[in-house]
């Protein structure tokens, strides 16, 4: 490896190594979640007071929180944006962007990324993109606020409101520009897995957390497309005069020229990326709850293989299965009879990963550490989000709850929550691989208790107000005397989750903290096998001193016995440690 | 003043990170977890799975009364609310289940520097297990699934139904009935003048008995109701959670969905999870009438139950009120009030 001479600007700017990249999608996405979080604290106010006045409402947002009392389309706008910026931008992009980078040269044994331009090009498209969509935010007409969805001709035509002005064409560049960045990620990650594999490391060798992050970039490469069409197809709706999803419209006092598209060809095009999104964000956190898992209860991972297989099960189906959003859209029900069908069959592999996540922890010598204590949460939260998806994805059962708050407190759960605490575990786990630094584990600790009692506390009771028929987007509830009794609900929601917001204050502070003055990490930490912990604490291009470790065994001999089934002194084995005399290889 | 102020908190803020920073630099806890830590969290696993399931459980004891009725107000919302409860009961079962083994085994496990982890990577006979089972009950649940939906969504081959048009726009709901003919005349929204607000084809002969309604609906009691839904300018959702119905109304398409009212209003008002909720309702509402009285403002009327129609489609700034109320009475009833209503052309004319 040739060392090139390095500036401020090549070294911490325009970067082209794969851990410079990956803490600055990891610090990117952190600002982001303050941003999209703060927003659902301003409307969870909203939400529980409705009438009350808030000095803070009125100094964010302005006119939109005029005498403290917040407007319809600033809620619309808020929500809009939260969904956006948590789903694309911290739980794509910061979870994924940051792990993948990290992770995957390190722990399969490469210099780096395949191209470090390209990952470096990926990262500043990225950053534009969030650029963008901060931005679009401050536009007088307001921010794009027709739901995260942007159904159109909601979204499509500036008569229906006013966020689906400028805001909507920001909204729509941000979003072109974040799926360039993307795809040219994904393709990055697929690349280096299946060419820069050190000596010995074979695919049935690879930790989980590479086979996640491999078969979801897979994933973004087959539907990310797709979403790229569906926006550009409605900025050619909104700018060009088209009528792919706009006909026979009437606002305003006139009718609209647009003659024969349809909305729900928009819904199509959305929902296959929509659907296999939930996966690109979810499938990461589990690669990740995987290796803290097997580390922590110093035992292999259950059923290795079928996590593979049933990670690729869970692929494979999540991109046929996206009518489920659509089943009272006007579909033809013999497709919904399909979709119930396909959108089952996920509950199979899911348990099956369920199952092995809970047996791997039995007879474990667990090690409850801030990472551990994370994944274990990740678990009990995937499981109590994913059950309603039974509910949800049941076409019958789906008419009476489709779009009230029962959707939006069992995705919260399945998607948001448990993918953020999986992302909480990867940087707990391996920020002394990033920063050279520790944590502190006792503000770790509250951050975790805190986080998690918040989460459920949340998301429980808002499953029953969707069950009292209460819609989702809904301003205010306080115009239906039939929603009256859910007013005291909406209170206990709105303490938890400003008390969750509370807790990511202590996380904010412990990591910015520790990054500068924490303890000196050393170089094995958690005493794990996985090869990133082979490379030295102090970053260096090129990862590793000298030759690259050759490997000889999978990533997850934790308390292996020999023939004589005795224990090894040390209850770990480096993958790059050599098969012992009188050991049999996994 | 201010400004000294502003200075003190600052300076505050900057010794408190100052110390905070000392503390993170010197304390020695980076060993993986110590004895004492794995003591504390792995009962705290204990706790944890006592609050989750708590919880839930007082959810759904002190949240009861707030749900919709057990009582479906259509013949086919029966069918939908057995398989709920059906998937409901299997859901808690597992729930319970797999939250008490997660938290049990971190909590039994938790690490004690004196035993060793058993190293156990897999077993084909329990991945067996737990993909046939759940292979199993899911196919029982997509079969009952796909049999209630197939039922509910069957608007062909009706005996008698009657047809009423769903019209949604920013921020209203308008109905018309098919009149003497039972057919619903031909609409666009080109066709929109003055009075003739859902753009209704008025040479169409179809419509020339069409009657339209804004406000509230009526629905005879025992009689298949077939629903078109229109949209005249962005998606909708008609949302009739009593009913278990629901569809989007799509701008340049026609939807469908169909039910058979099966609970009058009046009979509804005497059910008795509804006595429960309106009261709830109303002890919260006389309260707050209080508060208001105390401000000079005028204090609420008391609820009374009714049957609604609600958007549940973002829609726009006032997508959170638009409705319509639903009266559901006896086929004479019903036939009555129909019978004063004005049709369209001669509203027109």
């Amino acid at each position: 490896m040739s060392h090139h001479k390095q500036t401020f600007v090549t070294k911490y700017i325009f970067s082209t190594d794969h851990k410079m990249i990956a803490k600055q999608y990891l610090i990117t996405g952190i600002i982001m979640g303050v941003i999209g979080g703060f927003m659902s604290m301003l409307f969870r106010l909203q939400l529980a007071y409705p009438e009350q006045h808030f000095t803070i409402l009125e100094a964010f947002l302005g006119k939109g929180g005029e005498g403290g009392q917040m407007t319809p389309d600033m809620y619309m706008g808020l929500v809009t944006i939260h969904g956006t910026i948590m789903v694309f931008f911290v739980l794509t992009a910061g979870l994924s962007g940051t792990f993948s980078n990290l992770l995957i040269p390190l722990q399969i044994g490469a210099r780096d990324m395949a191209s470090g331009f390209l990952n470096m090009i990926s990262y500043w498209l990225f950053f534009l993109s969030s650029v963008i969509m901060v931005a679009s935010i401050f536009v007088h007409t307001g921010m794009a606020s027709a739901g995260w969805t942007i159904y159109p001709p909601l979204s499509a035509l500036p008569q229906a409101m006013s966020g689906s002005g400028l805001g909507m064409d920001l909204w729509l560049i941000s979003m072109a520009i974040f799926i360039a960045a993307s795809l040219l990620g994904s393709l990055n990650y697929i690349v280096t897995i299946l060419n820069l594999r050190t000596k010995g490391m074979k695919m049935t060798r690879l930790p989980l957390t590479i086979w996640a992050f491999l078969i979801t970039a897979i994933i973004g490469l087959v539907s990310f497309p797709v979403l790229l069409s569906a926006a550009l197809l409605l900025i050619f709706d909104r700018s060009f005069g088209t009528s792919f999803y706009l006909s026979d419209i009437f606002i305003q006092g006139e009718v609209l020229h647009y003659h024969g598209g349809s909305p729900i060809l928009f819904e199509h095009l959305f929902w296959f990326l929509g659907h296999p999104e939930v996966y690109i964000i979810l499938l990461p956190a589990l690669g990740i709850t995987s290796e803290v898992i097997s580390t922590n209860a110093r035992k292999p991972i259950f059923g290795y293989r079928a996590m593979i297989g049933s990670m690729m099960a869970i692929a494979f189906l999540s991109t046929i299965v996206w009518g489920h959003h659509m089943f009272v859209t006007g579909m033809n029900p013999f497709l919904g009879s399909v979709f119930t069908f396909t959108t089952l069959l996920i509950a199979i592999p899911s348990a099956v990963k369920a199952f092995n996540y809970i047996t791997t922890l039995w007879k474990g010598n667990i090690q409850f550490n801030v990472a551990m204590l994370f994944s274990i949460g990740m678990v009990s939260v995937f499981i109590s989000g994913g059950l309603t998806g039974l509910i949800l994805g049941d076409s019958a059962l789906d008419i009476n709850v489709h779009d009230t708050l029962f959707v939006v407190a069992h995705f919260h759960l399945v998607m948001g929550v448990s993918s953020l605490l999986g992302m909480f575990a990867g940087v707990y786990h391996w920020f002394p691989k990033m920063f050279g630094r520790m944590m502190n584990k006792k503000l770790g600790y509250i951050h975790f208790w805190l986080t998690i009692i918040a989460a459920y506390g949340v998301f429980f009771p808002m499953h029953f107000t969707g069950l009292a028929g209460l819609p989702r987007r809904y301003f205010s509830n306080t115009a239906f005397p039939l929603f009256d009794d859910l007013a005291p609900i909406n209170v206990v929601i709105t303490w938890f989750a400003l008390l969750g917001g509370f807790a990511q204050l202590i996380f904010l502070g412990n990591f910015f903290i520790s990054a500068f003055y924490g303890r000196i990490a050393i170089k094995n930490p958690w005493r794990a096998n996985t090869l990133e912990w082979t490379a030295p604490v102090e970053h260096i291009h090129g990862n590793w001193h000298g030759d690259i470790p050759e490997v000889h065994r999978w990533a997850y001999d934790y308390s292996k016995v020999d023939e004589n089934g005795n224990a090894y002194e040390q209850d770990f084995a480096p993958q790059d440690m050599p098969i012992r005399a009188g050991e049999e290889e996994f | 003043m201010k400004a000294l102020f502003i200075v003190l908190i600052f300076a505050s803020i900057a010794i408190g990170f100052w110390q905070l920073a000392k503390i993170f630099g010197t304390t020695k806890n980076d060993q993986v977890a110590t004895k004492k830590e794995n003591n504390i969290n792995g009962w705290m696993m204990l706790f944890l799975l006592a609050f989750v399931h708590g919880l839930l459980i007082y959810c759904m004891v002190a949240y009861g009364d707030v749900l919709l009725p057990n009582l479906s107000a259509s013949t086919e919302g029966e069918g939908i609310d057995l398989l709920f409860k059906v998937t409901f009961g299997l859901i808690l079962f597992v729930q319970f289940f797999t939250q008490i083994l997660i938290f049990f085994f971190a909590f039994k496990y938790r690490g004690n520097i004196d035993r060793k982890a058993t190293f156990y990577a897999d077993s084909h006979k329990l991945e067996m297990i737990w993909t046939s089972i759940p292979a199993i009950v899911l196919t029982i649940l997509v079969g009952f699934g796909i049999y209630t939906w197939d039922n509910v969504m069957d608007v062909s081959n009706q005996k008698d139904p009657i047809y009423i048009e769903l019209y949604a726009k920013q921020f209203q709901w308008e109905a018309r009935y098919a009149g003497t003919d039972n057919t619903l005349g031909e609409a666009n929204v080109r066709n929109i003048k003055g009075i003739n607000t859902m753009g209704v084809d008025m040479n169409d002969k179809n419509a020339q008995d069409d009657i339209t309604v804004l406000h509230e609906m009526h629905l005879p009691k025992g009689r298949k109701v077939i629903f078109q839904y229109r949209s005249q300018d962005v998606l909708h959702s008609a949302y009739m959670p009593h009913f278990r119905a629901q569809m989007n109304c799509v701008p340049g398409m026609k939807t469908y969905f169909g039910f058979t009212p099966s609970v009058t209003t009046k009979e509804m008002r005497k059910n008795q999870d509804i006595i429960d909720k309106v009261q709830g309702i109303n002890k919260i509402r006389a309260q707050k009438s209080k508060e208001l009285e105390a401000q000079g403002e005028d204090s609420l009327e008391p609820y009374t139950f009714d049957y609604l129609l609600l958007c549940n489609k973002i829609c726009g700034s006032s997508h959170y009120n638009m409705q319509m109320k639903i009266v559901v009475e006896e086929e004479a009833d019903f036939n009555k009030w129909l019978s004063q209503q004005k049709t369209l052309a001669s509203k027109i004319n």
